[in-house]
């Protein structure tokens, strides 16, 4: 280990320590966090940022490192969600076995799901994932037999849940559980990517014929970072659903998986602190934003501003309107460019390798 | 016999809306390579301005429904129009990032629906004609289900005789096939990029005040549900092809109809399951081309 | 830079999807007669005429009759008056041959007589699908809607590839007469049809110019033409290579 990766690291475990003593420490920051760190509506929103930063994760290795544009990835987290809670309620197993039947349902429904959609590629590949999620946003709209709650959605059945992970003086339990998946999620995408195949899958991004010619098959790569991706978002899924106290069917729907698609780009494309800080920045803004489109100022408006201002969703699909057309490398991106000097055409070529195979019109010469 | 019959007719107008948008979704990608997630924006702001025009004038009149419409093509036209001016040309080749700002347009245009008009349905009333049925072979047909037949059928024509008959028809059928040879000519092929756009946008546009008619309502929901099975629809039928697109319309919205009423109201898992299986069997589609 | 000069190229490179497709390449083009492009396989002919073209992205100087246009979008350097004749023909297979042709055509001094004595078959066509022509059909739908406009410069690409050797001459006969009305930058693997019809050569190799001069003189060094072209003199490998047009040759027997 050479100093940089030390220091590197050293900086990683601080960090760490710090994020996990948040809950004891008295900590304010006005405008962005809505109370002290020690309070508990302050650690729920701390642990949903982190959930969310590590479902942004998982989306990282599907977008951003094999270049899966997938418009359905909301269904492995739903998948998650629903399945733990629908376990412990109507089937009334304890919290780690149902724990582990969902995570094993997940993965299977990535790996079914996955085979079929990696059929095709580029944007066929994004209109069949996003039918697949359609297909599961409906099902939980249908309320089969009682199972989803359809539209009310599914409250947490606290009877197997141990004691310690219920109520609002528990909530820095819940906290610290997701600090500890995002942590391991995190290591698990840093693995996957420095794994061989993390980088096939890079490789399969950028030139899908050399990865061909080296006899590896790109298909099976994508479809190992397919269901990666998907079981991770499925274990997100199953703590979001202790740290929000329920399933609600908003996290089955398309636009679900579009935010996650704008928390990566508004992070940056291809690394994963983007993913990391595009999933915090888009909750912290986006619960803010809720607060601030209720709060006197914004209704003592006239209506032409008080209307889109008070639509959070308004306001971040312009912001990130905005990041694509003149920050094409999202905040990370833009941050590293500041500091290197890098060029704006850089960036975007990032970007659109990301974006994978979608050069037509310009064939290499093969003669 | 009629049950099948009322299916039929019912099934056939539910394609016709997908036509309606599929179509535009489909020349937009077949012309310019950008998938247009914003689609179901123009749809649904079509059958908005649809619902408040005709409300002016008279939303049980014949003249503020034909008004209305008119008003919904037009909204759906401009504002497709502003967005490939404005949003889609700034970002001209780079597909990935066009697809990323019809995204954040659809959400942004969804939340400003939902802030203008509320999160809520609105009940849509139109002329008495629309609600009534006709009785065919003793099949009962609500009447909207005809409107939105003929209107898909016109369109199709419509748009069929532009791409036959016009300079402008002929640069963007060339352009499907091959934009680059289309400048090598040339031809300012972006010039036409525009103009695909606000045909599709009117086409969405009319589809939203029909489908506001069919549904009896509309709500903010109303572009995204539709906008993916038109998506499902471009991709059964092949991107980048109309007739694949009039074809997979209907083949759809009949399955979808068939399967609701025979399997327990299946028809949605059924359509996706189709979709599975056209890919597993013929991934370009129906009618797509070999290499997109 | 010289009057007499239609073409003017310095410096270009150019990149197909981040990969350096051509050098640095300088090569001028006179204002009448065939100029000829040659090279090995892969050595950028291609990608040089599309880079000339603006089709893909290059940087250098490209002067037109001396008016820079190496910042100009494809259809504005056509529009000046070039005509290019693409590598496999690139006919629209959905639109018929007249379609095709009302397409090309650029404004309303139209050479149709040019094309209706040249292509008498292509009148017959003119309602027929491009796509269900033969391959050297398709070629005569390409020319033609090249010849079909005033142009001040001519680029063909290989417009012999994979044709009949009766074809061959067919082509090579349409371009003498095309040479008439523009000058032509020709990429051309057939060194019978180059020896027929170009004046002077390029030839490029690794993304570079590594030869300029009289075409004679180039194809009768046969170790010349081996060093760059890695074939023997008017004996290239292809089977077209015999078709030799009639009535076209300058020069005689192969060296």
């Amino acid at each position: 280990m050479n100093r940089a990766s030390v220091l590197r690291v050293g900086i990683g475990i601080l960090g760490v320590i710090l994020l996990a003593a948040l809950p004891l420490l008295n900590l304010r920051i006005p405008g962005v966090l809505p109370g002290a760190t020690y309070e508990p509506g302050t650690l729920q929103l701390l642990a949903l940022c982190l959930l969310i930063a590590g479902l942004a994760l998982s989306y990282h290795v599907l977008f951003g490192l094999a270049g899966l544009l997938s418009f359905g990835h909301a269904l492995y987290f739903a998948a998650g969600l629903y399945g733990l809670a629908i376990a412990l309620r109507h089937w009334q197993m304890s919290l780690v076995s149902a724990a582990l039947l969902v995570f094993v349902g997940a993965t299977l429904l990535a790996l079914i799901v996955g085979a079929v959609s990696l059929r095709v590629s580029g944007i066929s590949f994004a209109m069949v994932t996003l039918a697949f999620a359609q297909a599961g946003s409906v099902l939980v709209a249908r309320n089969p037999g009682g199972l989803t709650g359809g539209e009310e959605g599914l409250g947490l059945d606290i009877t197997n849940i141990p004691e310690s992970f219920v109520g609002v003086v528990n909530t820095r339990n819940l906290y610290w559980i997701s600090l500890a998946i995002a942590i391991a999620v995190f290591a698990l995408v840093t693995w996957f990517e420095r794994s061989r195949a993390g980088h096939v899958a890079a490789a399969t991004r950028e030139n899908e014929l050399r990865v061909r010619v080296i006899g590896m098959q790109p298909y099976l790569v994508r479809l190992l970072a397919f269901v990666t991706a998907g079981s991770l978002a499925g274990i997100v899924g199953m703590a979001y659903l202790l740290v929000q106290n329920g399933a609600q069917a908003r996290a089955t729907s398309a636009d679900f998986t579009l935010t996650l698609l704008v928390m990566v780009v508004l992070g940056g494309v291809g690394s994963r602190w983007g993913a990391v800080i595009g999933g915090v920045v888009y909750t912290l803004l986006d619960q803010r934003l809720t607060a601030l489109a209720g709060g006197e100022f914004i209704q003592s408006l006239p209506a032409i501003l008080r209307v889109p201002l008070s639509q959070p969703l308004f306001l971040l699909g312009t912001l990130f309107i905005l990041v694509v057309l003149f920050l094409p490398g999202g905040i990370t991106g833009t941050v590293a460019r500041l500091r290197s000097g890098g060029s704006v055409a850089r960036a975007r070529a990032t970007l659109e390798q990301a974006g994978g195979a979608e050069s037509d019109g310009m064939e290499v010469e093969a003669r | 016999m009629s049950t099948v019959l009322l299916l039929a007719i019912t099934g056939l107008g539910l394609g016709a809306l997908y036509f309606l948008v599929a179509s535009g979704l489909s020349l937009i990608y077949g012309l310019m390579g950008v998938l247009n997630f914003a689609h179901g924006a123009f749809l649904m702001f079509g059958g908005y301005a649809g619902y408040e025009v005709s409300r002016l004038i008279g939303a049980t009149t014949w003249p503020g429904f034909a008004v209305g419409a008119l008003a919904g093509v037009l909204t759906g036209a401009a504002i497709a129009a502003l967005t490939e001016l404005l949003l889609v040309r700034r970002l001209y080749e780079r597909h990935i990032e066009q697809v990323l700002v019809t995204v954040g347009l659809a959400l942004a245009l969804g939340a400003l629906a939902s802030g203008v008009w509320g999160t809520d349905a609105i009940i849509i009333t139109g002329p008495d004609w629309m609600s009534e049925v006709t009785v065919i072979l003793g099949a009962r047909v609500p009447n909207n289900r005809f409107l939105a037949i003929i209107a898909a059928v016109a369109v199709l024509a419509g748009i069929v005789l532009f791409l036959k008959f016009t300079r402008y028809g002929l640069i963007i059928r060339a352009g499907v096939e091959n934009r680059s040879m289309v400048t090598a000519l040339g031809i300012d092929v972006r010039k036409s990029f525009t103009l695909v756009f606000a045909v599709g946008g009117a086409a969405a546009g009319l589809g939203g005040v029909l489908a506001s008619q069919y549904y009896t309502i509309v709500s903010p929901h109303l572009g995204p549900s539709l906008l993916i099975f038109a998506f499902i629809v471009t991709v059964i039928g092949g991107l980048g092809s109309l007739t694949g697109a009039a074809i997979a319309s209907v083949l759809v919205a009949m399955l979808q109809q068939f399967v609701n009423y025979y399997v327990f109201g299946l028809g949605e898992f059924a359509v996706v399951l189709a979709l599975a299986l056209v890919l597993l069997i013929r991934p370009r589609g129906l009618m797509g081309r070999v290499a997109a | 830079m010289s009057p007499e000069l239609i073409l003017s190229v310095r410096n270009l490179s150019a990149s197909i999807a981040g990969q350096q497709v051509v050098e640095d390449v300088s090569l001028d083009v006179p204002a009448t007669g065939v100029t000829a492009l040659l090279g090995r396989n892969g050595v950028g002919k291609t990608s040089t005429i599309k880079a000339i073209l603006g089709l893909i992205p290059r940087r250098g100087e490209i002067l037109l009759d001396g008016v820079g246009i190496d910042r100009e979008p494809t259809h504005r350097i056509v529009q000046r008056g070039v005509g290019y004749v693409p590598e496999d023909r690139e006919v629209f297979a959905g639109l018929t041959v007249a379609e095709n042709l009302k397409l090309a055509q650029r404004g309303p001094d139209a050479h149709w007589d040019v094309v209706e004595t040249l292509f008498p078959d292509l009148v017959q066509r003119s309602a027929q699908l491009a796509g269900t022509l033969s391959g050297g059909q398709q070629q005569m739908v390409s020319l033609a809607r090249a010849l079909l406009n005033p142009n001040r410069l001519l680029l063909v690409d290989e417009p012999t590839k994979g044709l009949a050797p009766k074809i061959v001459g067919e082509v090579a006969d349409a371009l003498v007469r095309a040479a008439e009305l523009a000058p032509i930058l020709l990429v051309e693997q057939n060194l019978a049809v180059v020896r027929a019809l170009a004046r002077d050569v390029v030839v490029v190799s690794g993304g570079r110019v590594v030869h300029t001069g009289p075409a004679a003189e180039f194809l009768d060094d046969p170790d010349l033409v081996r060093r760059h072209l890695g074939v023997h003199g008017d004996a290239p490998e292809s089977a077209a290579a015999g078709a030799v047009p009639d009535g076209a040759h300058p020069t005689e027997a192969p060296a």
